[in-house]
């Protein structure tokens, strides 16, 4: 009865189905787009560190959501889309553009688990092992997500 | 300075990771949710645990909250304003980007100070 509940609150058929996977991007990206996002996930990921120490927790805190790569990444998309456009001899700017639009929408809807994994961080941190909240927050915010996707879409 | 280092590293292989995740994947709405993913929070609260102890990461984790609700707005403002206006993406995510200051520390104020 549980697992009916489940089923039919998370249609994970439904969503696997719609989701693919596209290895051949891998090829597409450049060395150094790779080492651009280690570089500012690396130093916001230090940032964050420095300011708790020297500002408090309560400021370093706001760091832990801070949109550190989305430039790049969102770049990065509307680069890729705007190139194979332009293999089939179209002009790709618009439609980067578009790509760029949708994927920010997706990471806004992924800012909402990314609310859910603080909330419950903050909850249940003091109490468990840090391990354990971790593992569990980022299920949770991988699940609130993909959810809130899965509703938009269908909606 | 070797903590700033071990974070520098961490941060930028989670971080990496994620975004790796979220470009093999279709289509782009589902993987602009890896966008968002808690990259620099996992990358941050295990070893600020270590060295500061649970309370402290709780506390950061609370003002995480403030954090990502700025966020959702900034993305959400990115987003509509590169579908209605013919910008270039990196300006736009940059320029953008005092909406998530203003409403992060807006909010940390009003709400959780």
């Amino acid at each position: 009865m549980v697992w009916d509940g489940i089923r039919a609150l998370v249609p994970l058929a439904e969503i696997t189905m719609e989701i693919k996977v596209d290895p051949s991007v891998i090829g597409q990206t450049k060395w150094y787009e790779y080492a651009i996002r280690f570089l500012f996930g690396g130093l916001i990921t230090a940032i964050a560190g420095i300011i708790a120490k020297k500002y408090g927790p309560g400021i370093g805190g706001l760091f832990l959501a801070f949109p550190a790569i989305f430039p790049a990444s969102a770049t990065l998309i509307e680069k890729h889309e705007k190139q194979k456009k332009e293999e089939n001899g179209l002009t790709g700017t618009r439609r980067g553009r578009e790509a760029a639009s949708i994927d920010a929408a997706g990471s806004a809807m992924g800012s909402v688990g990314l609310f859910v994994f603080a909330f419950l961080v903050w909850q249940f941190a003091p109490r468990y092992s840090i391990w354990t909240v971790l593992i569990g927050a980022t299920l949770a915010w991988l699940i609130a997500s993909v959810l809130i996707w899965h509703v938009r879409r269908r909606s | 300075m070797s903590e700033i280092l071990i974070r520098f590293l961490v941060g930028g292989a989670v971080v990496s990771v994620f975004a790796i995740i979220g470009d093999l994947l279709k289509p782009k709405s589902f993987a602009g949710l890896f966008g968002a993913a808690p990259s620099v929070a996992l990358a941050t609260l295990g070893l600020t645990v270590a060295t500061e102890g649970s309370s402290y990461a709780a506390t950061e984790a609370r003002s995480m909250m403030a954090g990502a609700i700025a966020f959702t707005a900034y993305a959400s403002c990115v987003s509509w304003i590169m579908m209605r206006y013919k910008l270039k993406t990196l300006w736009v995510t940059i320029c953008a980007m005092p909406l998530w200051f203003g409403m992060a520390f807006g909010l940390w104020y009003l709400w959780l100070k």
